[in-house]
Formats: structure tokens, sequence, C-alpha cells
């Protein structure tokens, strides 16, 4: 079952299911992950999660602290590799290939699964120089490549029209929301296929947030979207399909609509109404 | 009625007794602060006082003179000067990457806790021991005095310095700015070199600059490394002229012009360190708010 | 209703395809009680099956409707106007689906009413039938446009429309004392009458909910009642204008 996935489809039928979803179709899987176990030394962080992250779909990942979402996102771009004593076991599989594997050149995966972070970090550069630096490790561009990629990745961010005066300026001197933006037009200058996005409004303000909200909204045209988020409301109104994590343990996976209506294990409905957790 | 009169009188005289220890706190740190102001106006003061006579153009422009003549400092200002380039340009970069080393790579490693620990301990050694350690080793085996030796010497004592203050500048940076350079697919060598170093660069121009500042009044390693020189020298394979030492040896002569430029000497001395300690902390804070 | 669009975009388009499901509802239905309103003045059996067969689509609409409703009410949390708007429009459903229901049972009642004589002229219902469709019309384009005004006229108006139910309810009383071979036909006429009055009846109550959800005030308790017929009314007059209505 790893070609297609069923879940992320809506059930119903009739006119809400055709404003919903306008597709019945299948979404091919873009990263499957098999089995897959997380430990920090001794203690066993995930707990043989199997799920599939649908193709230019978000994705969203919710649960208590402590359940194990921000580690499944480190491990999609092996991030945890920089410590010793974490390690993974089991399958990541994207295009046929397990991103697990030691001879994976892990400078070409992260082009491939961008990052983005809690809290905005610009580097110490120009707004210009920030976009431009991901860029250069992976590709040879002209210089007026490198402009037209630098605009092409602002203007999907939603910051163009805000730093297309200021580009040769310090990124420090942009507000919060902007400089959240800058590092997601960061991380998507170098066309990764997944973008995972760790709790990335959780330091902003509120229509900072919706900004933001509304850029993943459009980024999923073009990626494939992972959002960690402890605030289940965003999950609600920006992600397609839903993960609930307790513990270390996948406990339930399926479309929003359904897992924010009528979810089918009783510990997702206890965390989503606030009854725990 | 009377139990409130009573907590009442007594949180009153709770208010007096901090407001009294409050008071005796604020004037003894008063004191303390008018304490050391005091030392460093008088120091200032009497080094300008005594220096007077011998400042002018001619300190600047005339070499060390023969006893009771006329002179300057300026084979002095140049051996100086040209050790503390030397050692500077010696010790910092070792100093930065062996910093960058302990906070980047050293971890949880035993060889990074060593290198800490002998770290300090060089930090603190007696700027001594270092000089007779460099007469050892490089002057002995090289048979004469130079500005090389001083320099080394200069080197060593700015080098712990460097290294604390590059590793634990480097340890302040948070953890998500290297993640997200990572995160890009940089390797590790470009994330410290493009992105770790020019955050730091605050931290660390200031440590140089106070390493500077430390090492600019340095007198007991160059007695045994550089020596002194009467004469003008552009060798630094030599024996060099140095302010320190030519202070140390003017002011205990019995000749007059000799002591004049030798407070003269202790005057530029005082103010270059002066200057450069400002100075780092002015461009640090200018720095914090351009950023 | 908020004209300016929220900031993700997505947002707007929903509340927006949640007006168009509820005007194309409001269109339905219209049609409907045009046809059983035909129906009834001419007697026409097609006529009558079209507004019976429109129904189920009016009911699947309203399921349909419902259901992203929740989905609404779920995933994006909406507060001030939005919430009101989306609690207004499932009420309005609900609302406009009993039309529905009154209007296919108006046109089965023409549909017997046609096989036999009637005794007196139609034209009370058909007058009453015309005002209750222009409430309905005007109710509808209220919604669509946000028009709290539009909704508080049609609120006023429901006083003509009972007052007409009253003078035919009286009417047909004195009808089947006449003469009782009329007193099968006039009781359908009297159920087709009260049909008629209850559209107009949720057509206010889609006035007043119109009317909160635009401007977040409720229109006054005491609607203007013109109905004296009720068994209750007569006991008690003054207390039936806080109540509401009969039935």
């Amino acid at each position: 079952m790893s070609g297609t996935v069923r879940q992320s489809t809506e059930g119903t039928r009739g006119i809400a299911g055709r404003v919903t979803r306008p597709q019945a179709a299948p979404v091919p899987v873009r990263v499957s992950i098999r089995h897959l176990s997380f430990f920090y030394g001794a203690r066993q962080a995930l707990k043989d999660i199997t799920l599939d992250l649908p193709d230019r779909r978000v994705t969203g990942l919710i649960g208590p602290s402590g359940c194990g979402k921000s580690t499944l996102l480190r491990v999609l771009n092996r991030m945890y590799d920089l410590y010793p004593g974490q390690r993974a076991t089991g399958e990541v599989l994207m295009d046929g290939e397990n991103l697990l594997d030691n001879d994976v050149d892990l400078n070409l995966l992260r082009s491939r699964v961008g990052m983005v972070f809690q809290k905005p970090t610009p580097f110490p550069m120009s707004v210009y120089d920030n976009i431009a630096f991901g860029v250069k490790l992976h590709e040879k561009l002209s210089r007026a490549a490198m402009d037209e990629r630098v605009e092409w990745s602002l203007t999907r961010a939603a910051l163009w029209d805000e730093v297309k005066d200021r580009l040769h300026a310090s990124a420090a001197g942009l507000s919060g929301g902007q400089q959240q933006r800058l590092c997601i037009a960061r991380t998507i200058a170098v066309k990764p296929e997944v973008v995972l996005l760790d709790e990335p409004t959780s330091a902003l303000d509120p229509i900072s947030t919706l900004r933001v909200e509304e850029l993943i909204d459009e980024l999923k045209r073009d990626f494939t979207i992972a959002v960690v988020t402890h605030n289940m409301q965003q999950a609600a109104r920006v992600a397609d399909q839903v993960a609930f994590f307790y513990l270390g343990e996948l406990i339930e996976c399926g479309p929003a609509a359904q897992m924010f209506t009528a979810p089918r294990e009783k510990r997702t409905q206890d965390y989503i109404t606030g009854r725990f957790g | 009625m009377s139990g409130a009169r009573t907590a009442a009188a007594s949180s009153a005289g709770m208010r007096r007794r901090r407001r009294v220890t409050n008071l005796a706190g604020l004037g003894f740190a008063a004191l303390a602060t008018l304490f050391g102001l005091f030392f460093l106006f008088w120091i200032l003061g009497a080094t300008l006082v005594n220096g007077f006579a011998a400042l002018g153009p001619r300190l600047f422009t005339e070499m060390t003179p023969p006893p009771g003549a006329q002179g300057g400092l300026l084979n002095a200002l140049y051996g100086s000067t040209l050790m503390i380039v030397v050692g500077t340009a010696v010790g910092t970069p070792v100093g930065v990457m062996a910093g960058t080393w302990l906070a980047e790579y050293g971890g949880a490693r035993p060889l990074a806790g060593a290198t800490r620990f002998l770290n300090d301990i060089l930090l603190s050694a007696p700027s001594i021991v270092i000089g007779l350690f460099v007469y050892e080793v490089v002057v002995s085996s090289t048979g004469h005095f130079s500005g090389w030796a001083g320099a080394v010497a200069l080197a060593l004592i700015l080098l712990p310095i460097i290294v604390r203050t590059s590793d634990e500048t480097l340890r302040l940076i948070p953890t998500a700015l290297r993640e997200a350079t990572l995160a890009l697919g940089a390797p590790r060598w470009r994330m410290i070199a493009s992105v770790l170093w020019p955050a730091a660069r605050t931290g660390i121009s200031t440590g140089i600059l106070l390493a500077i500042a430390r090492i600019s009044g340095e007198t007991a390693p160059l007695l045994f490394t550089a020596l002194n020189n009467q004469f003008w020298t552009w060798n630094p394979a030599n024996p060099m002229a140095n302010v320190p030492v030519v202070i140390f040896q003017y002011a205990l002569s019995p000749y007059e012009t000799w002591h004049d430029l030798a407070w003269a000497g202790a005057l530029i001395m005082t103010l270059v360190v002066l200057i450069v300690s400002v100075g780092a902390r002015y461009a640090l804070s200018g720095r914090r708010r351009k950023t | 209703m908020a004209e300016t669009q929220h900031i993700v975009r997505s947002y707007s388009q929903e509340l927006q395809q949640l007006r168009d499901l509820i005007t194309e509802m409001g269109g339905l239905v219209e049609s409907q009680v045009a046809l059983a309103a035909e129906a009834l003045a001419t007697g026409d059996a097609d006529i009558a099956a079209r507004a019976v067969e429109q129904d189920p689509a009016v009911d699947e609409l309203q399921r349909d409707a419902e259901q992203f409703i929740i989905r609404l009410l779920a995933l994006r949390q909406p507060v001030a106007a939005d919430l009101r708007q989306i609690v207004a429009a499932l009420k309005i459903i609900g609302g406009l689906e009993r039309i529905g229901d009154y209007a296919k049972n108006v046109a089965k009642r023409s549909m017997l009413l046609a096989q036999s004589t009637l005794p007196m002229s139609l034209s009370g219902l058909a007058h009453m039938a015309r005002l209750v469709q222009e409430s309905l019309k005007m109710v509808i384009d209220a919604f669509g446009e946000g028009d709290a005004a539009k909704a508080t006229q049609v609120w006023q108006s429901d006083q003509a429309v009972d007052d007409l139910y009253n003078t035919i309810f009286r009417e047909l009383i004195t009808y089947m004392m006449e003469d009782p071979r009329n007193i099968t036909a006039c009781t359908h006429l009297l159920f087709v009458a009260k049909n008629l009055e209850r559209i107009g009846d949720h057509s206010t109550n889609i006035a007043e909910t119109i009317h909160y959800a635009v401007t977040g005030n409720s229109l006054p308790d005491a609607r203007p009642k013109g109905s004296t017929t009720s068994s209750y009314n007569l006991v008690r007059p003054a207390r039936d204008e806080a109540a509401g209505g009969e039935d």
C-alpha cells in the first residue's frame, strides 16, 4: 500500500464532498515512514511509527508535550545525526530510497527536505545573502539567475513587497513575523520537495500567524508539507491530514475534517476536546 | 482594632528598617566606587603631571637618548607596536580556532574538558613564568634576545584569553541557528565559517581587543625575551626596544630626563590601554544596537 | 456581512461557498413555492408534481450544507460576525427545508382539490401565496446582501399574512357551516392556508436570524402577530403577543 494513500480523501458525498475535496482520486505518497523507532540514548521516544505523508498536502502533527512529534520531524531530515547517542531504526522512504541509510548524502538530503524552526533564525547577513546562502550550497547560478531566485522565493513567502527596497540591509532589522517568513523563503529557495515546519508560528503574534498559515496554504501547491504544532486549532485550520501522537505512539491519523468532528479513538477525542494532556 | 494597629505599626517598622538597609547598601556601594575612581584618577593625574615635561612631538620623533640628553620613545613605541602586532597575529588565529573547536566539536569529550582546564591555568599563569619559558625555548636556542621572542611571549599571554572568549561567545549562540544552517544542507565547516563566526564577531572582536589591552602592558616577559635596545632596529631578530622595559630601566636610573621619559611612557601606555578597553566596550554596544 | 477578505483566503472562499449554497437552496425553495401556488390556482397536476419532485434535492442540499457547516465550525473556530453568520446559516437551512416541505404539501393538496369543485374562489389563497412568495424572495435577497433593513421589513410584513389567514379561516368555517358537502374541500383548503401561513412564519424566523447575524442584535420579542384564532389566544389575548404564535 505504498503507492497511494486513501487516508487523505474526504468520505462525504454530495456538495460538501464536492466543495471540500475537488478530486476524490487517491493522492500519491511522497514520504513513507515505516516502523520508525527513535532513541535518545536508552530512552525510546518514538515507538514503531508508520505514517504516510501525501504528496503536496499538509500533514499536521499534534499531541501533548514530549509526545515525539518534533522528534519525528527531526528524523526526516536526519537532524539528529548531529548528536551522538541519538539513533533511529526502521525506514523512511522517499522515492524508494531509505533516508536512514548510512550512505545517504546528508547535505543533498537536506536540500530535498527543508526545515523551518520555531524561533526565527536569520543569518547575520543581508536579506539577499540569507536567501542566496542555501542556493549557493547546491547550485551554481549567475548573478541574474540568483536575483531571480531570490525574488521568486521572497514572493512565494509573501515577503517581497516588504523587503524589495532593502534587500542588502541586514536581516536582523526585520520584525519577528518577517524574519520567520524570511526563514521560510530561505528554505524554499533551494527548491526542496518536502518542507518541515516545527511550530513555525508559536513565537509570532496572531496576525503574523495567520499570514504564515495563508502562506502554507499557498505553498502546498508545490511542496509536501509537515507541520508540528501544539496549537490544535492551527492544525485544524491548516492541515489536510492530522496525525495525533501520544507518548511516542501514533494514536490516530486521518483527514482533518474527520479528526475534528468525529475521531475514532477515545484518546484523540479527549486530547482534542481538552480533557487531558 | 488594636490588633490592626499593632500590625500596621510593625509593618511600618519593617518598612523603615528596609529603607535604612537600602540606604546603607547604596552608601557602601557608592563609597567603593569612589574609592576605585579615586585611585584611577590619581594614577592618571600622577602620570600626567610627572610626564608633562617630556610630552611633546619629540616624544614620537626621537629615539631613546643617552643619559642626560633629551630624546623620545620612537624606537620603544615601534618595538612595542611591532611585537604586539606580531603577537596578536600569531595568537589570534590559533586562539579562535581552538575556541571554535572547543565550542563546536568538543562537546562532552574528555579532551575538551582537559583543554579548557589547561587554558584556564595558562590564563592565570604569572607572565614572568611565560617569559622564562620563552627565554629557555627561543632565546637560548637562538643565542640572543630578539623581537621575535618578545612577540612569542606576548602571543602566549594573548592566546588563552582569546580561546576563552571565542569558546564562550560561540557557546552563547543559540543551537537553532546552527540547526537552521545545517538544515539547508550546509557542511559543518561552512556553517562555522559563514554563519557562526559572523554571528560571533562582536564577542570575539571584543575578546581580541581586551587581550591586546592586556599584553600592551606586560613587562616581565619582555625582560627575558626582547630585552631592550638603545638604538633603532628594524629587524625583529635583534633585541628590540619596548615601552614597558624602557620605563623599568629609566625609572630605576638616577637621570632626571630619563625619569620624565619613563613617566611619559607610562602615560602613553595607560592611555592606550584605556582607549582600547573603552573602545572595545563602545564597539560592542554600538554593534549590538545596530543588530 | 464582512466584506474584507480574511488573511487566509481559503477561509473567505469557504464562507462564500456557504453563502452560495444557501442562495442555491433558497432559489430551489422559491421555485417550489411558486410551482405550488400555480398548481393551486390552475389545478394543473404536472405543475404540482414538479413541486413535489424538487423536494428531495432540497433535503439533500440541507444535509450537505449542514455537514459543511459542522466542518467549518470544527476547522475554522469562527468568532464574532463569522460565527453568527455560520450559526445563522445552520438555522436558515432548517427553515428553508421546512418551507420546501410545506410547499410540497400545498402542491399535493392542490392535486386533490383539482378533482373536486370548489364553492368559493381561491383568490384569497392566491393573494396569500403571492404575499408569502414575496416575503420569501425578499428574505433570501436580504441574506445574500447581508441587508438587515430588508430582513426587518420581512419581519414586519408577517402581520399581513396572518390577517389574511384569519380572514380565510373564518370564511372557510362559514362555508363549512353553510353546506356539509363543502367540508372535505374546505378542510383541505384550511390545511393549505395553514401551510402558507407557516411558510410566512418561517420566512419571518429567517429574517430574525439574518438580522441577528448581521447586526448582532435580536429583533424585539414582540413579533407583530395577527393570528387571533387559537383557543389559547381567546382565553388570554394579552399574553399571546410574547408567546410568538400558536401551533
